[in-house]
């Protein structure tokens, strides 16, 4: 159990990092990029501008940390 | 080459060749403080089981169709390369110490030598799984990187080229100098493999939803460009709003 619970922090931290928020906002953005898209409405815009925001509230986020 | 190919062969070299880099210290600092017996056996040891993860991951990515690919792995990639970006951003502005290779590799050295020497089929245990244990995480994320942007860009062979080219020029400095690569700008490295993990998370995140990029992989050059505006962006401004914090707290004292 210790070594399956050891496992998974590996994981978790090899692939969501420091900062959940982040890996959480990317996967809101890239569904509501895919909820336009299915629509038919032009979709490609909203990850860029999504992009920074999200950056930046990790940013601040490490800073408060600190 | 296309544009898109390139990004690969380079993005694979550089990111290969940061965790090259800091492999290398490890297993430096394992054989100089445990014996090169030891540390040879944790690199080859971890090498074999990098081999294992790649023939079976590999092929089992190229059957899974494009478009998901592209979805899950840029999602993957987009987040990977916005921790990478954020820890870039905060060291460049120095909110956070830069790394430094001559640092880690002297306290792995002295680390290493205050552990008793326990031997087990003719090998330091320490040093073995010192080197093991280094070069396995390191490898994963070469690994990782050049499996997701292989299959997402459809060659594998390319991006293992890249890593491949990043390899051979970092083993081969190391055995000739046989100290940590502290002149590497390892940071500015760790900055532009942010940048592009970031770059191609987009890009193929965008593509896996449906939606597509206007001027379709062209379009790659732009998302990098504003990728790197907007990362010099933010670390001029926390660079503005770190000095104006030391300025306030010498005023107080």
């Amino acid at each position: 159990m210790k070594r399956l619970a050891a496992f998974g922090r590996f994981w978790w931290d090899f692939v969501i990092g420091d900062d959940w928020l982040v890996a959480a906002l990317v996967v809101v953005a890239i569904g509501a990029t895919a909820v336009l898209a299915v629509a038919g409405v032009t979709a490609w815009w909203l990850l860029p501008l999504a992009v920074p925001g999200i950056l930046w509230l990790s940013l601040r986020r490490a800073i408060r940390s600190a | 080459m296309s544009t898109g190919d390139t990004f690969l062969f380079l993005s694979a070299f550089l990111a290969s060749g940061v965790e090259f880099v800091e492999a290398l210290t490890i297993v430096l600092a394992a054989g100089l403080a445990r014996g090169w017996r030891s540390s040879l056996f944790g690199l080859g040891a971890a090498t074999l089981v990098l081999a294992v993860v790649v023939a079976v991951l590999g092929p089992a990515l190229t059957a899974i169709p494009l478009q998901a690919l592209r979805l899950v792995v840029g999602a993957l990639l987009l987040v990977f390369g916005l921790q990478w970006l954020r820890k870039a951003i905060l060291r460049a502005s120095g909110y956070k110490a830069l790394h430094d290779e001559d640092e880690i590799f002297a306290r792995e050295v002295a680390e290493a030598r205050g552990v008793e020497h326990v031997e087990r089929a003719g090998v330091d245990w320490y040093g073995f799984t010192l080197s093991f244990k280094g070069v396995l995480l390191e490898g994963l994320e070469v690994v990782f990187i050049v499996l997701t942007f292989g299959s997402a860009q459809g060659s594998i062979p390319l991006a293992a080229a890249g890593a491949a080219a990043a390899l051979v020029l970092v083993a081969g400095i190391g055995v000739a100098v046989r100290a940590p690569l502290a002149r590497v700008p390892e940071n500015a490295m760790k900055f532009a493999v942010g940048v592009m993990l970031t770059t191609f998370g987009i890009f193929w995140s965008v593509e896996g939803a449906g939606a597509d990029w206007p001027g379709s992989d062209a379009a790659l050059l732009g998302v990098l460009g504003f990728v790197i505006v907007v990362s010099l962006l933010l670390v001029r401004l926390l660079q503005r709003e770190r000095r104006s914090v030391v300025r306030a707290v010498e005023v107080e004292a």
